[in-house]
């Protein structure tokens, strides 16, 4: 029988897709359903005075006081208000909601309601803020014996701004209410995190709360934790209209009030050797967090994690703050953070070549981590660390040395970047996870129960081929039930590179536990004779697995995917704009276990890497989104797409299922300072991102 | 108002301005056709009138009266529909799924062995976000056997 | 919201006519933006769509007539504007993309009456002329006239532009878009430019109206530098900071666009 695992097999949820019979969000309706809106603030801080409505009849209006629970959307902090009551800590943040059985008559209904606001003096500089939340410190080595032992100090600032995810679907959801009960389907990442928030603001008993993921339409993070707040506002209408509330968001308002990529500031001090070893690394990191905590604390976190890049150095000091600004509250947005620390140490990396007259490439194969050597938090690295065998595949592939030295001198460039990428929870969060997968026995296979997401990247099909082959059963004898809270464990979220790693391996598990179970029969043979029964797998961390949050050391992630991209770019003299000729990514991953769908996140990834680094912008005004339509604030088209050259390695992790790592972040990590590099090498020095043409027209030239 | 959708002559009773997108969706049952942007900028909305892609979010339902409107749940009916719904699935033109109805019936006016720059051109009013276009092009490629030194495979540079 | 859909021209004539307040849609690529956001005040408004009497692109002793109902994509096939205005054909392919262009009109780009409409620049560098009627009669402006301010043209509430009317053109036509992207993009800046006996060039989005630069012009033609030309050019455009882009990108750019313009077509 053909292994499914490392094949093309057909997708699960293909068919539906092309013929425009899978079901999204909006494509759903239920009988007595309203439509509902928000209120919203126009300030960025502020007190309200008062609230004046004046609408007729047929309209529903719920505020604070309709919330039964405490007044907050749990996920980390409890400092995000559900609806605000007299405070106002950023523009767009939520006040009232209104419904209507049409919604036409909801358009203009932000007229009828007029919300008296007392305006104070709003802060929207990180480094000026007076609330921390939160501030993480990593230390190895001696740093002052790091610098003293060094020939020459080299130092950098980098920074990034806002990224917005832009799924083509915005977020919506529709909350049914019912006796004492509350069902919301949404498109969404992560069906518990939902749950977890509505149970809170309901006070309802968890298994009076049912959470239902419809078919979703891009997340890439955006839809990680925000979809929690949208649900908790339907519920809270749906309960008070006691009809089912649909609430879509419009392009517009999707982008002005849900949440972005953390800007962040980071700054280098970086001691080496005169050959080129590097002694000491000194980082400092800021992120904006936007008006509340949300996931700040865990995006600072994977962020100085990975600041250090994939290098070895015995002397490191990293600090990192998250800071509070009166602007919307950013988020996750696939890295994850590691995309701007990322960012800022390889935008160092080739100063620092430069500076030092060293190939940037050289300068990467002298410090880049191997097997055995430690990272930043003392972690040692296994042989599936692969940083050399990516740089030198890119390298080589892209024909770097080559095109470096034929472009000298010429309008076009060729940068490179080395990074990586820890798949799953941050150090002990796998374990307070305490993710399960369930298997359950069908008549003709088994039926995969996961709260993991489909969102584009594969999971069903991916879960599928590895129950399938640890199984021992056809690929098409496994099915996939819906992400519903009523039928499904919790998994964990749909994040943190960890859907194949470490949910997949949960499903391995309880595969090969199923298998042990059937013995000598086939599912049709025992399911006929016994009838069904569900595996449960719980999950457990590697042996040997040792993370200390206090001192945030040990073992951060059980393991790295690496990966290198080369961009091949030219600059047009008169316009200034950057054109990507070329991207080469080489990412080592485990196993690729449906190659095509890995070269997708791969390409998929990289594309959003290149609009990060050259026209994605968010600009902000007075603490609003002044682009906020798909106008204004823009990806690149298909004219736009930059070519692109795939390469993947695969160095198996032990504990991943059939050798697996992640892969689904660690594509948008490289592209955004392999493009500044490039700029570099045509005579820009740029240190800022996005790298439009106003700010290459304006870039010092070197 | 009277337009054929999908072959199927339709009696829409809806304002004449009702968003063509929304008469598709509500009155005729047919969520396929998606909303990304409200403002013709994403493509998702993609439909045929007389052959011809539109935006029918930007359209409004008078002007497709008297005409023959394809929505991907039709796509079959046209020359390269059924090929291209194929390709997406096996190529890995459709990740999340949300443009892709879009993007295949903007490909549909294209002809067999239409080069990746005619691929580009029909395509460039639809964004995707998953895909970075790669395998959008070599779905489109493959179901319109476009030959290799004209695709996207004839290298670069 | 109402819709009146009168069947010919003149019956779409005597309706604004008695109803100035009508508000003409054709393609609907912009009005409908409007309408969705809730930012279009207008709520009333006359249908051209179907009328054939603004369809049609001809020629006539060397004048191009493009009836103001032509889409993008019929003026990108149409072989009459290929051979004789090209940098229109050029100027519509980068008009957002195959649904924009097959839906988009040039008559509706001209009333729109953008700063950044992507025709202008060519109108205004071809010397185009404007066709207006009204239940009254026609009368014919030239480009040059047609707009009076931001957003403000001669056309009255009780005329339609018919047609565009786009004379013999001496010389080598040039056009440049600058947009935020490839395709799908409004400009930061575009080039439209004749250089031939006389030499025409016009700005978009360097205004509130498209520009024609003739004092610029007016130096080339006479044989002056391009640095000269364009010091004269710093004076004839006001570029402004918009979310898209800065005013000194568009000053600098259209300096370059100037002289890749000379250079090109020396």
């Amino acid at each position: 029988m053909a292994r499914a695992v490392g094949s093309n097999v057909r997708r699960k949820d293909g068919d539906a897709k092309v013929t425009g019979a899978a079901k999204y969000i909006d494509d759903l309706t239920f009988p007595g359903m309203i439509y509902g809106a928000t209120i919203r603030s126009t300030i960025p801080r502020g007190t309200i005075a008062a609230r004046h409505i004046s609408l007729p009849d047929g309209f529903v209006v719920a505020d604070h006081q309709d919330i039964p629970g405490p007044n907050y959307v749990a996920l980390i902090d409890p400092d995000q208000p559900c609806l605000a009551v007299d405070q106002i800590r950023h523009v767009a943040e939520p006040i009232l909601l209104i419904g209507h059985a049409d919604k036409h008559a909801l358009i203009d209904v932000h007229k009828r309601v007029r919300i008296e606001e007392r305006a104070a003096t709003p802060n929207y500089d990180p480094e000026k803020s007076a609330i921390c939340f939160k501030k993480i410190a990593i230390d190895k080595g001696q740093i002052d014996l790091g610098f003293r032992i060094s020939d020459l100090v080299i130092d950098g600032e980098y920074r990034t701004g806002h990224q917005e995810q832009l799924y083509i679907e915005t977020n919506g959801v529709i909350a049914v209410p019912g006796d004492g009960q509350m069902t919301v389907y949404g498109s969404l990442q992560c069906p518990y995190y939902v749950h977890k928030a509505l149970v809170v603001l309901l006070k309802l008993p968890p298994d009076r709360v049912r959470v239902v993921q419809t078919e979703t339409g891009g997340g890439f993070g955006g839809k990680e934790e925000y979809p929690s707040i949208l649900a908790c506002h339907a519920a809270i209408l749906a309960r008070k209209a006691n009809r089912p509330v649909k609430m879509i968001y419009d392009r517009v308002e999707d982008l002005l009030a849900t949440t972005k990529r953390h800007p962040s500031i980071v700054r280098h001090r970086t001691g080496l050797t005169r050959d080129g070893r590097i002694t000491a690394m000194d980082i400092d990191v800021i992120m904006d967090g936007g008006a509340y905590a949300t996931l700040s604390a865990v995006v600072l976190s994977r962020g100085v994690i990975h600041a250090a890049g994939p290098y070895r150095c015995d002397h490191v000091r990293i600090r990192g703050r998250a800071m509070m600004t009166h602007t919307p509250p950013n988020g996750a947005f696939r890295g994850f953070g590691a995309p701007q620390t990322q960012f800022a140490i390889e935008a160092h990396m080739d100063r620092i070549a430069d500076q030092l007259g060293i190939d940037p490439v050289r300068l990467r194969e002298i410090n880049a981590l191997r097997p055995g050597d430690t990272t930043a938090t003392g972690q040692k690295l296994g042989k599936d660390a692969s940083a050399l065998p990516v740089l030198r595949d890119a390298v080589k592939r892209s024909k770097f040395a080559q095109k470096r030295k034929k472009w000298k001198g010429t309008n076009r460039g060729i940068g490179l970047s080395l990074f990586f990428h820890g798949s799953g929870f941050t150090g002990g969060g796998e374990v307070k996870l305490a993710s399960k997968a369930s298997l359950e026995l069908t008549a003709h296979g088994a039926k995969i129960l996961v709260a993991s997401t489909e969102i584009g990247q594969g999971t069903r099909t991916m879960h599928a081929q590895i129950v399938a082959d640890a199984l021992g059963v056809p690929f098409d004898s496994i099915d996939v039930n819906e992400a519903d809270t009523a039928f499904v464990p919790d998994s964990g979220p749909t994040v943190a590179s960890r859907t194949c790693m470490i949910v997949g391996k949960l499903l391995e598990r309880c595969a090969l536990d199923m298998k042990k179970r059937l013995g000598k029969m086939t599912p049709a043979q025992y399911f006929k004779k016994h009838g069904s029964f569900t595996v449960t797998s719980q999950y457990e961390p590697p042996p040997g697995l040792l993370w200390d949050d206090n001192t945030y050391a040990g073992d951060a992630y059980g393991s790295y995917a690496w990966g290198c991209n080369v961009v091949e770019l030219e600059v047009d003299p008169v316009t200034f704009e950057v054109t990507p000729l070329n991207v080469t990514a080489v990412a080592e991953i485990g196993k690729a276990i449906h190659p095509m769908m890995a070269i997708g996140q791969i390409e998929g990834g990289t594309a959003q890497g290149i609009g990060y680094a050259l026209i994605e912008e968010v600009v902000m005004k007075d603490g609003r989104m002044a682009n906020a339509t798909l106008t204004n604030y823009i990806i690149p088209t298909p004219q736009d797409a930059a070519p692109m050259d795939i390469g993947i390695m695969e160095s198996p992790y032990q504990h991943g299922p059939f050798g697996a790592k992640g892969v689904g972040e660690m594509p948008i990590d490289g592209p955004a300072p392999a493009v500044i590099n490039a700029l570099r090498n045509c005579g820009f020095d740029i240190r800022s991102i996005p790298a439009t043409p106003e700010r290459v027209m304006k870039a010092p030239r070197i | 108002m009277k337009l054929t959708v999908n072959g199927k002559l339709r009696n829409v009773k809806a304002h004449p301005m009702k968003r063509l997108l929304d008469v598709l969706r509500e009155d005729c049952g047919l969520t396929g056709t998606k909303e990304g942007c409200g403002e013709g900028e994403c493509g998702a909305c993609t439909v045929l009138i007389d052959g011809v892609a539109v935006d029918s979010c930007i359209v409004p339902v008078a002007h497709a009266e008297g005409c023959r409107v394809i929505t991907i749940e039709g796509a079959t009916a046209t020359k390269t529909g059924k090929a291209l719904q194929n390709a997406f699935v096996v190529h890995g033109g459709a990740q999340c799924g949300i443009c892709t109805p879009g993007m295949i019936l903007a490909a549909t006016p294209l002809e067999i062995g239409a080069s990746l720059d005619e691929i580009k051109v029909a395509l460039a009013g639809n964004l995707c976000r998953c895909t970075g276009y790669p395998a959008i092009f070599r779905s489109v490629e493959s179901a319109l056997k476009t030959p290799r030194r004209k695709s996207s495979r004839a290298g670069h540079l | 919201m109402s819709l009146v859909r009168p069947r010919s021209l003149n019956a779409a004539l005597s309706l604004i006519a008695s109803d100035p307040t009508l508000m003409p849609i054709a393609g609907c690529t912009d009005v409908y933006v409007g309408l969705h956001f809730g930012t279009m005040a207008q709520k009333r408004f006359i249908d051209l769509w179907r009328l054939k009497e603004l369809h049609g692109i001809s020629v006539e002793k060397d004048v191009v007539r493009i009836g103001a109902l032509s889409t993008y994509t019929e003026i990108i096939e149409s072989t009459i504007v290929q051979k004789r205005v090209p940098m229109l054909v050029a100027a519509s392919r980068e008009v957002g993309g195959a649904q924009i262009q097959n839906r988009g009109t040039l008559g509706g780009n001209v009333a729109n009456a953008s700063p950044a409409g992507d025709t202008l620049p060519v109108l205004a560098a071809a010397n185009a002329r404007i066709v207006l009627r009204s239940k009254n009669g026609t009368r014919t402006v030239a480009f040059d006239s047609y707009y009076t301010g931001y957003r403000k043209s001669v056309r009255q509430p009780d005329e339609l532009i018919t047609a565009i009317e786009i004379p013999r053109l001496d010389g080598t036509q040039w056009w440049r878009k600058v947009g935020t992207r490839r395709a799908q993009a409004i400009s930061k800046i575009m080039i439209g430019a004749v250089r031939g006996r006389d030499v025409r060039i016009a700005f978009g989005s360097v205004a509130p109206t498209v520009v024609l630069a003739r004092k610029t012009a007016a130096v080339l033609s006479a044989g002056g530098s391009v640095a000269d030309a364009q010091a004269a050019l710093r004076t004839e455009i006001a570029p402004i900071d918009d979310v898209r882009s800065t005013s000194e990108y568009r000053a600098r750019v259209a300096a370059n666009l100037l002289a890749q313009f000379w250079k090109e077509t020396a």
